[in-house]
């Protein structure tokens, strides 16, 4: 039993209540919901999860921690990271050289030291206070000692400990590695490439002698994944629940090879155009004329191996077929169920279900459609596209408004507010190229002109409101 | 979290069977002229918009593409381990997986091979090392598997083939891998490695004393025979190598799960059977499979819907309730899904309860809260449509059983996580996750029992699962359609409403 649920000793079950936002069934006493509502989230434990990143400079750590941050954010996991690189920079405002990581330089020590607490501290408000669930403490941690005492502060406070480790020797990828992330660093602000680069390596040379990595036999009752030459290998020691299963996961599926991911809409429907949302409808000619283009941009981009995806909607795959690439169809990709609303105009929505359409403006990332998903849905169903998405390379994917909103969160790091409300406009491709800790964004207009479907957040959200309100932001058309 | 992939392969005709949809097999449409694109038709079975031009009528044929061999590409998954150190279990269970998410796969132990040359089994002595004999036969079963596992996954249309023997030799699995080579199979090991005895001696109670090895002996007798068995192995054993085998892909598997080494993971279905290997455990529980209580739109005869439980069901919820307590259970999870009727039925159980979106019924789109006679009446096609293959069969607007596997998926993941679970569902669901647990074909599970209140506990044992079916005698409707004689699209519509159970 969880200690946040009673146990219900009813003699007569309760009464249930549909909550009217997420359309979730919950019992009430009193018509108030009752207790916490259990609904499957995610994270089943109720013990926060401490990731503990291990390794030397230039191994990724930062990386890792950046982006299973945001995967675990994407999938309603509130993470946080803290970087103590970052601390350091906050407390010794300038980087003079490596010498500050010498193991001899006792002031240095010293400042690290603290800086590591302090991360700790912040740390434990995120999870004890601030309703977090996940912290992943980015460092190098590379000493046994102080992965004992990271242990020691998360037995103290009831956090689960997590340790990814990453190991690495080729030296065309640490090359690469200090290239991308450091040069550009703020420590090497008034540096040049070689007096970067030359300061990094010694300072990577203060950490190796002291380097203690996860060893089989002396940290065999930790949980941890090893990472080793960038994912050629892994080592699983003790998973303890699902949120490290699902860690390790993704963690074995995610790759550094550059590629480019393109997002899209199929082309103009002819619903569409009518100003009505979901159905099944064809490609307006004006979409045919899209679809066109999208083939001869694609063509001219010289992508190698790309893969296409779509959803199993005919305007997606009538999109594809004018790309002369083979494509797959995905039902997860299919766009959001607008459910009782399918095929309306948002007209329509507010003329027969005005409440409905309020609710939706108050927190249109929840809200459910009724007998339809909600944008959380789509998430949890877009979640092996992403998974994917990862494992795959050059991949051109061929969806739909809310769908495209949701994976250009992910890539983009957008938070559960703003991403219903994204702008993922017709005829305009996304190329999205992995760049440093993020992702480069290049947006094309393929220039054949569609209707407008975006509807953005009107001032008046409140159910009272008049049906001008409601409809003030509803875009043109037929 | 995971509707997975569903790749659609084209059929290459409507009146053939569709080969079972790989989950990796890619939806190979051909390049058509981008001059002017080609027609789109919906398949009328499955709902899913394919191109023209048809030939004679018929959708054009599944085009092989020239591109890497990345998804077309057979797996042959090749044990590696000392007896009893759960080869079998672990190839079984991933086949099973592998077949219930759609991927053709077939295991090939070599000791059924081993059994069917030598009839009778004397002792140990057959395993020595030194029993050139012995050896010769083992070498010849081993090739004859091996042929097998070529003819299914090159001329049977098999897409994962798992060869279920020691392999404990760098010799014999050099072997395999040539064999893989030359007929164009990607390989991937998955080792056991285990040294606790009290682990071993347990796998050896549960599934060798009760082999056709040791049909004639007793306990003690058959436990020492294995034992020396094993012995015969250990002096050859060349486990995977961290330097030796870093080309190859592989898993080890150590102390039953406890610790994993991962190496050279090639492409997505490889992934997914590491996903897979990583979350399974041996110890013991059991699962518990019901559906909501009796609903109103059940009584009524009606499919789909969002209905509360009528006055029968709320008696059946009491009673699951008390079941419950009587069994026991530690540490009971409960799940249902995101349906009143569900939900209701939980709220009787006295435990706290996780709600699954993923358990709700199938959707029936159009066809939602009708009775199977004004299906009939509105869509006599559809319903034909579906009474000739039910699995496959989408509803329009709606899913398909198909559908419904894809989207169970991650409740079967943590459900081989968890241990003990109560799932309150829905007919369709619990006859997919049934399907799963006892290794139902696609064309069995859709006709599978699952009357309303009845408590299917499941537990497992040796290879498989032992089932015990709890009616917990409180009167309920019959929701069982069984698929009638007659599925052809011009049949009368008494034809069509034979098997429809009576209601109100």
């Amino acid at each position: 039993m969880t200690s946040n649920e009673d146990v219900i000793m009813a003699t007569s079950p309760r009464v249930l209540t549909q909550n009217p936002l997420k359309k979730i069934w919950m019992p009430c006493k009193n018509g108030l919901p009752d207790q916490h509502i259990s609904q499957r989230r995610v994270c089943m434990t109720n013990c926060p999860t401490l990731i503990v990143t291990v390794g030397l400079p230039a191994r990724g750590k930062t990386y890792i921690s950046k982006k299973l941050t945001r995967y675990l954010n994407w999938i309603g996991v509130p993470t946080k990271e803290f970087n103590v690189g970052q601390y350091r920079r906050e407390c010794v405002k300038i980087y003079k050289s490596f010498e500050f990581f010498n193991p001899s330089n006792e002031e240095g020590l010293k400042i690290r030291r603290q800086c590591a607490l302090t991360a700790l501290n912040d740390v434990r408000q995120y999870l004890s206070v601030e309703g977090g669930q996940v912290a992943v403490f980015d460092a190098t941690n590379t000493t046994r000692e102080r992965r004992g005492t990271i242990t020691r502060f998360a037995d103290q406070n009831g956090f689960k400990v997590f340790f990814v480790e990453s190991v690495c020797e080729d030296p065309d990828v640490i090359a690469e590695n200090i290239v991308q992330v450091k040069l550009g660093s703020p420590d090497y602000i008034d540096c040049n490439t070689e007096e970067a680069m030359e300061d990094f390596m010694k300072r990577i040379k203060c950490y190796e002698n002291s380097y203690q990595p996860l060893d089989e036999i002396l940290d065999r009752d930790l949980s941890y994944i090893k990472i080793m030459d960038v994912g050629r290998r892994y080592l699983v020691n003790r998973v303890l629940d699902h949120i490290q299963s699902r860690i390790v996961y993704y963690l074995m599926n995610i790759h550094i090879t550059p590629r480019a991911i393109y997002l899209c809409r199929h082309g103009e429907s002819d619903l569409n155009v009518k100003g009505r949302i979901g159905g099944d409808s064809g490609l307006s000619s004006r979409g045919k004329e899209f679809a066109k283009c999208l083939g001869k941009f694609i063509q001219g981009q010289n992508i190698t191996d790309l893969k296409v995806w779509t959803s199993q909607m005919k305007r997606t795959i009538q999109t594809a077929e004018a790309i002369a690439v083979p494509y797959e169809q995905w039902k997860a990709l299919n766009e959001i169920d607008a459910g009782v609303c399918e095929e309306m105009m948002y007209e329509e929505i507010q003329g027969h279900f005005p409440l409905e359409f309020a609710l939706r403006d108050q927190d249109k990332y929840r809200y459910r459609y009724p007998k339809g998903e909600s944008y959380e849905d789509l998430v949890q169903r877009l979640e092996p596209v992403i998974m994917e998405l990862e494992r795959q390379e050059n991949v051109l994917v061929i969806c739909h408004q809310a769908v495209m909103r949701c994976l250009l969160a992910y890539f983009l790091d957008k938070s559960a507010e703003e991403l219903p409300y994204l702008k993922c406009p017709l005829h305009t491709v996304l190329k999205l190229t992995p760049v440093a800790y993020g992702c480069k964004v290049e947006s094309v207009c393929l220039n054949v002109e569609a209707v407008n479907t975006h509807r953005d957040k009107p001032d008046n959200v409140d159910p009272s409101r008049m049906p001008e309100e409601a409809l003030l932001t509803v875009p043109a058309h037929q």
